[in-house]
């Protein structure tokens, strides 16, 4: 049996230490809103924090998390009133909506470092996360958005 | 040809006078052809994709044996550490991933994943092995290390010994670490010459 920090709790699990965290969380915690989208890291749709940092869990052996905290799109808010979803729906970002739980939880991350990002910081920040649906530009404004909420300037 | 010139090397370090430990100083003739000699097993090391894609001649780190441009537009960042909302450690997590998660995943180590930092980023990329050799010992890019603190740091630091290790589906650095270790004493013995100095 294994302890991991998820979501404010700890939970027990009794899986393979080489388990991605993804697999973990989807499967065994029943915490399906972080999604599988290539399993090597390289589109960013299994994106959560660790430690308030972002993380590809389908890259990361459940077993390397150790005692640090898990957040995932599920713990961001417990009402989808983090600024940065409620930028989202106000922008109406999502179109199939299936990577934008990593690219929320990376624009996250980023306001924590950045309150009040540049077009250059969030494209850096988030040019590793691919949408198929083209949804770039949204997300840039949503982020701008989401820093002025956060700021209380909204 | 790296096994018998680094031999060649050790052969003649051990018949030389050069005085042991890690300082430069005077060498005889033949410690001189013997430190340079070394010197290229050394430079061959560090110039190895596992070393050098992450010593890159710009801001972007490269991937692969053939240092390509390490995709996604990862940059070095502030710090060394890639930009806010995208660093290093987002992929590269704390070791390399178990070899059934495949060859295509990121690796990783245990001090995390880094570039050096902006202000001293000891290019070794595309450098000729005279100016590579005269940044390694330059302290004022090299972090300020003499040359017993960089044998320290490539007989110890973490994300150094990853060369050797660098997990299923990459080639590791050819000259075993031991012999690299070897190679740069007798090149520090032997004063540090560099070549075409």
């Amino acid at each position: 049996m294994m302890k991991i920090h998820i979501n404010g709790s700890v939970r027990e699990i009794d899986v393979s230490p080489d388990m991605p965290l993804l697999w973990v969380l989807r499967d065994v915690l029943g915490l399906p809103g972080t999604k599988f989208g290539c399993g090597m890291a390289q589109c960013g749709a299994c994106t959560v924090h660790l430690d308030g940092k972002p993380t590809r869990s389908c890259v990361l052996p459940v077993s390397s998390v150790g005692a640090r905290e898990v957040t995932t799109i599920e713990g961001l808010s417990s009402d989808a009133s983090h600024p940065v979803q409620r930028a989202w729906a106000e922008a109406d970002v999502v179109q199939c909506g299936y990577c934008q739980s990593g690219q929320i939880m990376t624009a996250a991350a980023l306001l924590e470092k950045k309150p009040d990002p540049s077009d250059a910081d969030i494209d850096a920040a988030m040019s590793p996360h691919l949408c198929r649906c083209g949804t770039y530009v949204r997300i840039r404004g949503a982020v701008h958005l989401a820093s002025r909420l956060k700021r209380g300037e909204r | 040809m790296i096994r018998p010139c680094l031999a060649l090397a050790l052969l003649l370090a051990a018949c030389g006078e050069e005085t042991a430990g890690g300082s430069h100083g005077p060498s005889s003739p033949g410690g001189h052809e013997a430190g340079l000699a070394a010197f290229e097993a050394v430079r061959g090391v560090l110039q190895h994709p596992r070393c050098q894609n992450c010593h890159p001649a710009g801001d972007v780190p490269l991937q692969g044996d053939d240092s390509r441009p390490h995709k996604q537009l990862v940059q070095r960042g502030p710090t060394g550490h890639g930009m806010a909302g995208a660093e290093c450690t987002a992929c590269h997590g704390p070791a390399n991933p178990p070899d059934s998660y495949g060859a295509a995943v990121p690796p990783g180590v245990v001090s995390g994943w880094h570039m050096p930092p902006p202000e001293l980023p000891m290019v070794f990329v595309g450098l000729a092995p005279g100016a590579l050799c005269e940044q390694i010992k330059d302290p004022a890019r090299n972090g300020g290390r003499d040359m017993a603190a960089l044998r320290a740091h490539l007989h110890d630091d973490p994300l150094v010994l990853w060369g050797w290790d660098p997990g299923f589906g990459r080639e590791p650095v050819a000259t075993p670490h031991a012999e690299f270790i070897a190679a740069w004493e007798t090149w520090a013995r032997a004063g540090a010459p560099c070549p075409g100095g």
